[in-house]
């Protein structure tokens, strides 16, 4: 496995595998993430593998750069050279009511690729996603890829409150929100699971390399499962002038 | 009757937050890392009463708190300069003080500084949580007194560690106060996407002045000043690092803060060292702040000097 180092601040170094987004790549990062955490265990304080990169922070009054980069050297040497060897993981099915009281750029991403809301839900339930990478907020999966005529720029001005559990797509990706936030991703459907949930022994439902599948729910599943309809601010009658 | 004793607060203050030295293991879920903004205000804090480090304390922004003791303990307020009072009576911080069961302790807004460590003997009583902090996060909604990421509100109660040993009175020598008012001067390491800078760009970095802007938070600090160039405006969203300056496509710098998003997509020309984020962590909007160059070398040295000093001690 090819990697090069860069210092990225004090106590933080990242490795760096590659240049294009590629989920084998994904793949190989989060078993090279896993790989570190065994053998370095308790010198490291953080290792966040993104898209082709994996950051490292390392403890300054157990570790030196050298002696660090070294055993990571060691480490990665012992790695498969290619593909995600037996890394291969179960496909974490999602439940999602697309509908516009609860997605309400549905029409708009429709419109914009010349489908029905009906034929959007259909292409974007259809396939499976890969997760590329964990940020922005606890638990955010950005999932990947949408199909090409779902591609939709994010808004030009984003909601000041997006509630958790809400879909959105943003350009080719497609992410869940997992707490209330601000946001600018377009809206088109809500799951009642939670992609974060503090007390729980694994708090983010997704990490980094899994792969997800949407089914679509009606309401009245969506509510069984304990979906909500009564925390949308664009229902209320509020809107914005970013709003189809 | 209450089974548990502590500080109650009748005025939470503008922002108080419950913070220790931050998460660890964590930031791969997307959970930031937070702790102390000022860690040399909060470390002296817990020092002056023998608390370890990563006691959790109070971090104050903007004064104005009033709290009533249920219990005879030690506290001590460092940080910005505020006026504290004892029961109407002046109090001196950045030293061991002595509260009764009863007492009402006040703080004032302060004059200069802006954040205050209010650290209790023994720390504050609540059980650490998610990456072993129990860091309050607003944005998150995560960690501090209710789990829930709020700021302390009015009537709660801060659960203090009853019947301990005092300690004897200290006092943190005077050249040891910082003056939070003298220019700052911020260290940087050039390093992460340093190369996709001109070197035009870099000079004018470091020879200019920039002014710290109200949109400021714990996430980051917003620096208004000279545009800067890069090469390739967006990079793949990868890890952040404290202190890392990031420069989006208007050209104005972000300093990556505590609780900064766990990755990010601009390019970034360099790093703030801690011990210059701690002094940072006390100017308020409108303070002039410029850039020197260090070395990764002197600024592990430093922060080396900084963590034996503070998290080692006996």
């Amino acid at each position: 496995m090819l990697w090069r180092y860069q210092v990225t601040g004090v106590d933080t170094v990242t490795l760096y595998f590659g240049d294009r987004i590629d989920i084998a790549l994904v793949s190989r990062i989060q078993q090279a993430a896993e790989a570190l955490r065994r053998r370095l265990h308790g010198r490291i304080l953080d290792l966040v593998p993104s898209y082709t990169t994996l950051l490292i922070r390392y403890d300054l009054r157990l570790d030196d750069l050298a002696s660090l980069t070294r055993d990571i050297a060691d480490t990665l040497a012992e790695l498969p050279q290619s593909g995600p060897g037996s890394h291969r993981s179960e496909v974490i099915e999602i439940p999602v009511f697309y509908h516009p009281s609860v997605g309400p750029d549905l029409a708009a991403v429709a419109k914009r690729a010349g489908l029905s809301p009906d034929q959007v839900i259909e292409r974007h339930r259809a396939q499976e996603y890969n997760v590329f990478a964990i940020g922005f907020a606890p638990g955010f999966a950005y999932l990947g890829e949408v199909p090409a005529a779902l591609a939709t720029p994010r808004l030009a001005t984003p909601r000041a409150k997006v509630p958790a559990g809400t879909l959105g797509i943003a350009d080719t990706q497609t992410a869940i929100y997992p707490i209330d936030s601000p946001g600018g991703w377009n809206l088109i459907g809500r799951t009642p699971l939670r992609l974060f949930d503090p007390e729980r022994a694994q708090p983010s439902l997704l990490t980094a390399g899994q792969r997800v599948r949407f089914r679509a729910i009606g309401q009245e599943e969506y509510l069984a499962l304990g979906g909500r309809l009564d925390d949308m601010p664009w229902v209320s009658g509020e809107r914005k002038g970013e709003q189809p | 009757m209450s089974t548990t004793v502590g500080f109650v607060f009748t005025r939470p203050g503008f922002l108080s937050l419950l913070q220790d030295g931050g998460r660890r293991g964590v930031m791969h879920m997307g959970l930031a890392t937070g702790g102390a903004m000022d860690r040399h205000a909060w470390a002296w804090a817990n020092r002056l009463l023998g608390n370890s480090w990563g006691t959790p304390a109070l971090e104050i922004t903007f004064g104005g708190i009033e709290f009533q003791s249920e219990l005879d303990t030690q506290i001590a307020i460092t940080g910005a300069e505020v006026q504290c009072t004892v029961n109407g009576q002046p109090r001196p911080l950045w030293t061991t003080l002595a509260v009764h069961a009863g007492d009402t302790v006040t703080l004032s807004a302060p004059r200069t500084g802006i954040r205050s460590y209010l650290a209790v003997r023994g720390g504050f009583r609540v059980p650490p949580g998610l990456g072993g902090s129990c860091a309050t996060f607003t944005r998150e909604g995560t960690g501090g007194l209710h789990r829930d990421g709020r700021p302390l509100q009015a009537g709660d109660r801060l659960p203090c560690p009853p019947s301990l040993e005092p300690v004897p009175v200290r006092k943190v020598p005077q050249p040891w106060q910082p003056d939070y008012r003298a220019p700052l001067e911020l260290a940087v390491i050039p390093c992460a996407q340093v190369e996709r800078f001109p070197a035009d760009t870099l000079a004018r970095f470091f020879a200019s002045e920039y002014t710290l802007t109200p949109q400021t938070d714990r996430m980051g600090a917003r620096l208004k000043g000279p545009a800067l160039d890069v090469l390739g405006k967006t990079l793949i969203s990868e890890g952040t690092s404290l202190g890392a300056i990031q420069v989006p496509a208007d050209g104005q710098p972000i300093v990556l803060l505590n609780d900064r998003q766990t990755i990010g997509g601009y390019p970034k020309l360099g790093a703030v060292t801690p011990r210059s984020l701690d002094a940072l962590a006390q100017r308020p909007p409108g303070t002039a702040i410029r850039f020197r160059a260090t070395t990764l070398h002197e600024a592990q040295l430093e922060e080396r000097q900084f963590l034996r000093f503070f998290a080692e001690q006996v």
